[in-house]
């Protein structure tokens, strides 16, 4: 049965899990992984991935300036502001 | 006017009774909120709605009219939307705790056109959280029921949009589709549900679940209807580089004179989706009878063969997955979403916002996604699954070399008891098995009402057609719906 | 390649640079240094649900533009690519840069090291570079006493990316492949590349082995060389640092290392075990460009020369010496001021003097090799003074109608004024005499009112004549023309 590790991939995600929720996904999503396994039988070799649905290519936009929204509107949904400026705990580089 | 059976009336018939000045959008506008009042509570279709803003929207629109300029057919209409839509200064949650308090600050493309086409956006709907879920039951506030019987899920994820619908709580609706999430639940609510070929409706201010999948679509009470609501949202937009420049035309007219041509199609039966096992054999009678209906006006029924059929649900799931934990990155308690009260530092904002703004079948989700993206396991699967998709593509096109659209059940079972699949996510996956392929090639499609099951539970048909010929599967679905009356059935609200 | 201690350095850079556009790489909004915070936002670049990023045509041609002067292969399609990773400044969470297929691949930057001399041009060298790129920029950080603040005006501004092979061989090299990189992009007009203003980003990866050995030693990655001397000393710590430790018996782990200016060394910020996973993929979002060989022979049309092309280009056909053409090449400004001026009046190497010396003093700058390169770019038109007009001032010296000196003057003036050399000239009453029989008046006298200077002057000694040819500077009130001035004493004293 394929393994996910499950600490390592919430990690990666920034989730943090329950240990109950690390045991419930780590059997759930073994059985739906080895499900995907079907996918390994097929030989697509000579196959091109579908990148897009439809085969679009240059859809560009002049480089025009429009007025942004501003501070008060890009911080209204803020858990927390300081100085029109989204305030965040301690980063620590 | 009895107003209760205003509720159930197609779009189309209120709007000429609109335009012919027998019907206030005043009066529609009252007779929707109220009734939404009285069966919310029941039903759970809405997560909220101004009725204030509703009445100032209708009285507007009988101004426009009564100065003879209104803005289009639908102009007084209530049309309500999947609450992952974006309304401008409406609260946009997709159904998660993530998105509680978030107010979108602009409007989806798609709520700009139905606004300039004179429609009365309103109300806020129910939802699988993030679109994820077959059921409607991840939502973090609370579950949808089935109108037709309340034990009973209306679908997902756009269950809200169904049930509202089905329980005549508004004339046309609004969901969104990446796996089947429109048309799954129009047929466990009796309705039609259609989604569009991608790229035909912007997706500018549709949450992203799945970007190279999703489409908003309507649901609507009559063939005509969904027409109709077609020519209002769809068309190319400069905001989305995604969107498809093929022209709008008059759909609900096209579609009738393609019927009155008279000229029979050919029908397509996938043989790998009716050899399967697990179709309920009330669905499999509905279809007996559906396909027994078009031999009986002349069209011809064919074979077709979908050869990576089996492979469709786990290339659905690796790519759909992979870009919803991409698309969902973006909520990590720093910009607008729930942020963790106990976050002692930057990083721990992250991990603990999401680990508490996220319910489990979408941490679920992400952590599958992530995983099928991540170092050393890209390329057997994410890589995999595309090009797997590619082999799914060109298996319908070949099929569509021999007939004029493909005629599947839309589920595989008619809608199932609240509670009884939340807890098997891979049972719950296996629910999409006829509604992923247009999804992941980009085919439009919509679900038909064709009958009952037991236990008075409605039974959906499926047409796909190819890219761009959604006039194709409206001809076909009205050519069901003159000898047919399922639509007009209703629950007993 | 300059060995230290036996060992010898291998180094690759990677570059970003601020693409000076007017509105941002996925989303119109604006983008400017100096705006308040959060003022340039949008709900695109705010990340907020349901946004959808748009490709800015002027930042891509932009891009191809930097490739085709470089050298660098254009392919027929590029496309896009999502690299995730979580950082407050990032609003997605994932940063859509390009991955597999860049838009421009290989290619060269010229590089010139210090010669032996001020005035003697060092050795060239063209440094490979692997492939150049185009990104959108993320926020900025600021940190307080409680948190940290967020700024997003610059999140989504374009960003090009420049990597280097590990083709330069010491930190000497390394600034002066940033200077030649700098001053090719504003010479170009692509960007100010002000480090400062962080227009020009700059990451490096060092690593040593022992000279003679061809087996690269472990590289380490080197952040925050915010100058293009941080550039250099950050390396040449990195450097010896890496030496020390290896002579004493330790080896080099793969890591992340942070370069502190002030302190002077550097210090580890993550090991390669804790190296990102980005997950890439194609962004769905975004559709691929293709180019057209049209669309990039349009793009080539406008390309300026490159500095180091021109610089010999004016050496070779204006024989103008090596320093004069560093200042002048440096800036199209300069010199494209240049070569208007000498259509007007042949006389190359007077005007690129002029130019180079008096112009660019008055401009305030000290000469070429400043760091920002900021103050030589202030525009010429600032000056209120025109190529013709510099011509017109240089041909009246040449004519003898001013001399040297009178000509700084008459400079001045014209910058003050507006006016040509012409008007200048005659308002302030200069005008170099070469009227001979005027002079010769003058010269008589001053001979007869100078018995000694003329006597030690007969007698062999050269300078005195000097102290009388001052004399009559002085009694012209310096409008004789000093040649003249020579001339008619030296036949009055009987002098050949």
């Amino acid at each position: 049965m394929e393994h996910i590790d499950i600490g390592y991939t919430a990690k990666l995600a920034r989730l943090e899990l329950s240990a109950e929720e690390q045991e419930l996904y780590s059997a759930q999503l073994g059985r739906i992984l080895e499900y995907f396994h079907v996918l390994s039988s097929v030989d697509t070799s000579a196959v091109d991935p579908t990148a897009h649905a439809n085969p679009l290519h240059n859809v560009l936009r002049e480089d025009v300036a429009v007025s942004g929204f501003g501070a008060q509107q890009a911080l209204a949904n803020a858990p927390q502001q300081r100085e029109d400026q989204v305030l965040v705990p301690r980063v620590i580089e | 006017m009895n107003q209760d059976s205003l509720a159930y009336f197609p779009a189309s018939k209120l709007a000429r009774l609109l335009a012919s000045g027998e019907l206030t959008s005043v009066e529609l506008s009252r007779s929707i909120l109220e009734r939404t009042e009285r069966l919310n509570p029941q039903v759970n279709a809405f997560l909220g709605w101004d009725g204030d803003d509703l009445m100032a929207q209708a009285e507007a629109s009988d101004n426009r009219r009564q100065e003879g300029k209104a803005l289009g057919f639908f102009d007084g209409i209530p049309v309500a939307l999947k609450n992952n839509i974006a309304i401008k200064g409406s609260l946009l949650t997709c159904g998660s705790r993530m998105l509680e308090r978030f107010v979108s600050p602009y409007d989806a493309t798609v709520v700009e056109r139905m606004k300039a086409a004179g429609m009365l956006v309103w109300g806020r709907l129910n939802m699988d959280e993030f679109a994820m879920g077959s059921s409607t039951e991840t939502s973090f506030f609370g579950s949808t029921a089935n109108p037709w019987d309340l034990t009973r899920t209306p679908g997902g994820s756009s269950g809200g949009s169904a049930a509202a619908l089905a329980a005549g709580m508004s004339p046309i609706t609004l969901g969104s589709d990446t796996g089947g999430s429109i048309r799954q639940p129009a047929a466990f609510c009796g309705i039609y549900g259609l989604k569009p070929t991608y790229g035909r409706v912007s997706r500018y201010g549709l949450v992203a679940f799945a970007s190279s999948l999703d489409q908003i679509g309507p649901f609507g009470h009559s063939v005509e209807d969904v027409a109709r609501m077609m020519e209002v949202i769809c068309g190319v937009d400069p905001k989305d580089s995604s969107s498809y420049p093929a022209p709008v035309s008059p759909f609900h007219a096209e579609l009738e004179l393609a019927l009155s041509g008279g000229r029979p199609m050919v029908l397509g039966l996938p043989i790998e989706y009716f050899k399967a096992d697990g179709l309920d054999p009330a669905v499999r009678r509905a279809m007996d009878e559906v396909i027994a209906y078009y031999k009986g006006i002349g069209w011809q029924i064919k074979d077709v063969s979908l050869p990576n059929s089996h492979l469709a649900v786990p290339t659905y799931y690796v790519i759909a997955t992979a870009e919803a934990s991409s698309n969902l990155a973006r909520f990590d308690g720093i910009r607008y979403t729930h942020r963790s009260e106990s976050a002692a530092d930057a990083v721990d904002v992250y991990f603990k916002s999401r680990g508490e703004g996220f319910g489990e079948e979408v941490k679920r989700r992400i952590i599958l996604g992530t995983f099928v993206l991540s170092s050393g396991y890209h390329d057997a699967y994410y890589l995999k699954a595309q090009q797997v998709r590619t082999l799914i593509r060109n298996d319908f096109a070949k099929a569509f070399g021999e007939v004029d659209l493909v005629l599947t059940p839309t589920t595989p079972s008619p809608a199932f008891v609240r509670g009884e699949r939340i807890t098997d996510p891979l049972q719950m996956y296996l629910n999409d098995i006829y509604t992923i392929c247009p999804n992941l090639t980009g085919l439009p499609a919509i679900s038909v009402p064709c009958g009952f099951a037991l236990e008075n539970l409605p039974v959906g048909f499926q047409l796909i057609a190819p890219h761009f010929e959604e006039v194709r599967l409206l001809t076909a679905a009205r050519a069901y719906e003159r000898g047919n009356d399922w639509h007009t059935k209703h629950p007993a609200l | 390649m300059a060995s230290v201690d036996g060992y010898d350095a291998v180094i690759g850079l990677e570059v970003h640079v601020q693409l000076g556009t007017e509105s941002k790489m996925f989303t119109d909004a604006p983008y400017y240094f100096g705006a308040s915070p959060n003022e340039l936002t949008n709900p695109v670049v705010m990340g907020m649900p349901g946004t959808l990023p748009v490709l800015n045509k002027r930042a891509i041609e932009k891009t191809i533009q930097v490739g085709l002067m470089l050298g660098c292969e254009i392919p027929d399609v590029s496309k896009w690519d999502r690299k995730h990773y979580y950082y407050p400044d990032m609003p997605k969470n994932y940063q859509i840069s390009q991955y597999d297929q860049p838009l421009c691949l290989g290619g060269s930057v010229e590089i010139e090291m210090d010669g032996p001399s001020r005035n003697v041009m060092g050795e060239h060298r063209r440094v490979s570079l692997t492939r150049i790129h185009l990104e959108e920029d993320v926020g900025k950080l600021t940190h307080v006493a409680d948190g940290s603040l967020v700024d997003y005006n610059r999140a989504g501004a374009p960003l090009i990316e420049i990597v280097t092979e590990p083709d330069l061989f010491s930190p000497e090299e390394a600034f002066a492949f940033l200077t030649s990189l700098r001053n090719t992009l504003q010479n170009a007009g692509i960007s100010d590349c002000d480090m400062e203003k962080g227009q020009m980003r700059c990451d490096a990866n060092v690593s040593v082995k022992p000279v003679g050995t061809t087996k690269l030693g472990t590289k380490v990655e080197l952040k925050n060389l915010n100058s293009i001397s941080g550039v250099r000393n950050g390396l040449r710590y990195e450097i010896e640092r890496q030496i020390r430790e290896l002579k004493s018996g330790a080896s080099i782990v793969q890591q992340t290392r942070r370069w502190d200016a002030e302190a002077g060394v550097t210090s580890l910020m993550r090991t390669k075990e804790e190296a990102q996973d980005y997950r890439y993929f194609p962004d769905p979002d975004l559709m691929p460009v293709r180019i057209s060989e049209e669309w990039k022979s349009q793009l080539a049309e406008g390309l300026p020369e490159l500095p180091f092309d021109r610089q010999r280009r004016y050496m070779a056909d204006y024989s103008l010496p090596y320093t004069v053409t560093s200042v002048l090449c440096t800036n199209r400004g300069l010199s494209s001021f240049f070569e208007e001026a000498i259509r007007h009046h042949n006389n190359p190497l007077a005007i690129a003097n002029l130019i180079a010396n008096d112009l660019l003093r008055e401009l305030g700058v000290a000469s070429a090799g400043s760091e920002s390169g900021e103050g030589e770019r202030r525009s010429l038109d600032s000056l209120g003074i025109s190529a013709a007009g510099v011509a017109e001032l240089v041909a009246m010296v040449d004519k003898g109608v001013l001399s040297n000196q009178m000509a700084k003057e008459v400079l001045s003036g014209m910058i003050e004024t507006g006016q040509s050399a012409e008007t200048v000239a005659a308002a302030k009453g200069l005008r170099q005499s070469s009227d001979t029989g005027e002079i010769e008046a003058i010269c008589r006298q001053a001979v007869d009112e100078n018995p000694k200077a003329v006597q030690e002057f007969l007698a062999g000694n050269e300078k005195s004549i000097n102290a009388i040819k001052g004399r009559v500077m002085k009694a012209t009130q310096g409008k004789a023309n000093p040649a003249v001035v020579d001339q008619v004493l030296r036949k009055l004293l009987g002098v050949p």
